[in-house]
């Protein structure tokens, strides 16, 4: 154990300046009164602004790459990649939800702090290398997410929402820790580095491997939301205010991903033979719940986190693949994803108003006669998320299934059939979306022009955020190189 | 002689317990709370088991930890029972079903 130096505080600096400042904004907001809360919206946007900046120096240094803490915390390509993708989507849920939480009087500080203490979290969750480290980090994660997901506290559905993702979130710690604490036991380390190497050597013990894997992958199942551990899902979107369900749906996604890269590729690669043939099951049955229980929903946000099950399903794919070029698709779909998501709930909160939650697909009937441009901006959402080409959730889809494809031995040609299909049975529901939108007559109650926010900052933001999503989907090849690479060197 | 499979065989039971509570239980939320809690102990539980055996002090370290997150998350838990309860008048697990679909 090395004395401690400035060499391990050093990589640490824009998780160090993240911590100091939410504490400072913590104690700054009690003395702003309510009709200046605008100034800790602001604030907190610049913090996440200015972390990014920091992530992009450290990265540029490269005396400061490699690792931190004795391995604990590291520095690296695919920690850069994610955290500056987490920290863009976390500003732009910000950005978005500010109308929105006005509206329903619940613009406060928690709010803004609980979002920053869990953006923290993803960032440490992202770098760890320790499972101390992605322990800490998940839980730093997911307790703000909890109390988040109640912070309407009159709404009865969001406290029973909260509830659920608490008891199930917490199951799936346990479930995680116990699959930890078996690894422990068989390879007598908690360093990812030292369990890969522990792995190739003879363990005395190598049935507890095989708990120790499964337990594992049943936890990052769980946090990911794929089938079949994905009851909390639908609850959470549907229940929780529009502004966190937006939060939720998008940057945590990334960090579930670093999750799953570090501690399957990082820790446990000498037994992908295990934790592959799980994958293949998750994988399968998230395709299928999601995207035929997703036909079925009525509630918009329903159907969207059923959606994000076969999303959560085709990424999984490039775990399968088990190759560098199935982890850099895997990553890039999980930035598409948290992208498209952060448009799509960000287009239903501009459909809401106070008294009218805009959550029923009945909701957008006529949107066209009423709104041209965001009719269309749905649209390239919609479009985006069945992957048409030319948009960002193409490509993503694509590069998946080319790198599952890849696996050497094509034994996996069916589970890649099989995704396909699925892929244009799910179009289905996106493109019901888009024909309410143009071809149905808007309903009697609404059918004015659509009362728009005054937020300008909110609109010319969500506007920029669906065009990139096009922008990406014509000019996505530097986007999908930069991930390779982060794979690559990491 | 206490052997680690006796240890690990205590920790499964006790995990078992845990996660058949929060599966089985159909009456209190409180009840829940506690396989929660039982499921980490449980945990714990192993890791100082392998931790004593190996004569490694790491997994220990880590049993501080996971305590203190424990505890952080009785504290998120029991708040977001109360805002429940004052919201619903029940703990009851069988009458949560606003949300499905």
């Amino acid at each position: 154990m090395n004395p401690l130096s400035m060499a391990d505080l050093l990589p640490l600096v824009p998780e160090g300046f993240l911590l100091a400042s939410l504490c400072i904004l913590l104690l700054a907001d009690l003395f702003i009164p309510q009709s200046e809360r605008s100034t800790t919206h602001w604030l907190t946007v610049a913090v996440l602004a200015f972390t990014a900046i920091l992530v992009w120096r450290a990265d540029a240094d490269t005396s400061l790459a490699g690792s931190a803490f004795s391995g604990m915390f590291l520095n690296d390509g695919v920690a850069t990649i994610c955290k500056l993708f987490i920290l863009l989507t976390s500003a732009l849920a910000l950005i978005y939800a500010r109308p929105y939480l006005i509206a329903r009087k619940l613009f406060q500080g928690e709010f803004y702090t609980l979002t920053g203490f869990a953006v923290l979290g993803m960032l440490l969750l992202v770098s760890a290398g320790n499972m101390l480290t992605a322990y800490l980090g998940l839980e730093l994660l997911a307790l703000p997410l909890y109390a988040l997901v109640a912070l309407d506290r009159d709404n009865g559905r969001s406290a029973e929402a909260a509830i659920k993702y608490f008891v199930l979130g917490a199951l799936a710690s346990g479930m995680l820790l116990y699959g930890i604490s078996m690894i422990y036991g068989a390879s007598g380390a908690l360093d990812f580095g030292s369990i890969r190497a522990a792995a190739v050597s003879n363990s005395p013990h190598p049935w507890l491997y095989g708990i120790g894997v499964a337990f594992v992958v049943i936890g990052i199942a769980f946090k990911f939301g794929a089938a079949p551990f994905h009851m909390w899902l639908p609850d959470v979107y549907q229940g929780a205010p529009t502004a966190v369900t937006l939060f939720i749906g998008s940057a945590p996604k990334i960090a579930a991903f670093g999750l799953a890269y570090r501690l399957l590729d990082g820790a446990l690669d000498p037994w992908f033979r295990y934790w592959q043939a799980m994958l293949v099951v998750l994988v399968l049955l998230s395709l299928t719940i999601g995207n035929l229980v997703a036909i079925a929903q009525t509630n918009f946000k329903r159907m969207l986190a059923y959606s994000t099950i076969s999303h959560v399903g085709f990424l999984l794919l490039g775990f399968i693949a088990h190759s560098a070029e199935g982890y850099a698709a895997a990553l890039f779909y999980a930035i598409s994803y948290a992208v498209t998501a952060s448009a799509g709930f960000g287009l239903l909160m501009l459909l809401s108003r106070v008294g009218f939650e805009a959550e029923e697909i009945a909701d957008f009937r006529g949107l066209n006669q009423r709104n041209p441009w965001y009719a269309l901006m749905m649209m390239l959402v919609m479009a985006s998320f069945a992957g048409v080409p030319l948009l960002v959730g193409f490509l993503a889809k694509f590069v998946v299934l080319k790198a599952a494809l890849g696996v050497a031995n094509a034994e996996l040609l069916w589970l890649v059939i099989v995704a396909g299909v699925f892929a244009v049975i799910g179009a289905f529901y996106y493109l019901r979306v888009i024909k309410v939108m143009y071809f149905e007559a808007p309903a009697e109650a609404a059918s004015g022009p659509l009362p728009l926010p005054q937020d300008l900052a909110f609109r010319w933001v969500l506007s920029g955020n669906v065009l990139a999503l096009l922008g990406l989907g014509i000019f996505g090849g530097p986007l999908i190189s930069w991930c390779v690479r982060a794979i690559a060197g990491g | 002689m206490i052997t680690l499979g006796h240890s690990i065989a205590l920790s499964a039971i006790l995990f078992c317990i845990g996660v058949g509570g929060i599966f089985i239980n159909r009456r209190n939320l409180i009840i829940l709370l506690m396989s929660i809690e039982l499921i980490l102990l449980a945990v714990n539980f192993n890791f100082i088991a392998f931790s004593s055996f190996m004569g490694d002090v790491a997994g220990q370290i880590f049993v501080f930890f996971i305590l203190t997150v424990a505890a952080a998350e009785a504290a998120i838990g029991l708040a977001i029972l109360v805002v429940l309860f004052r919201n619903r008048a029940t703990l009851n697990v069988e009458e949560l079903d606003d949300l499905k679909g």
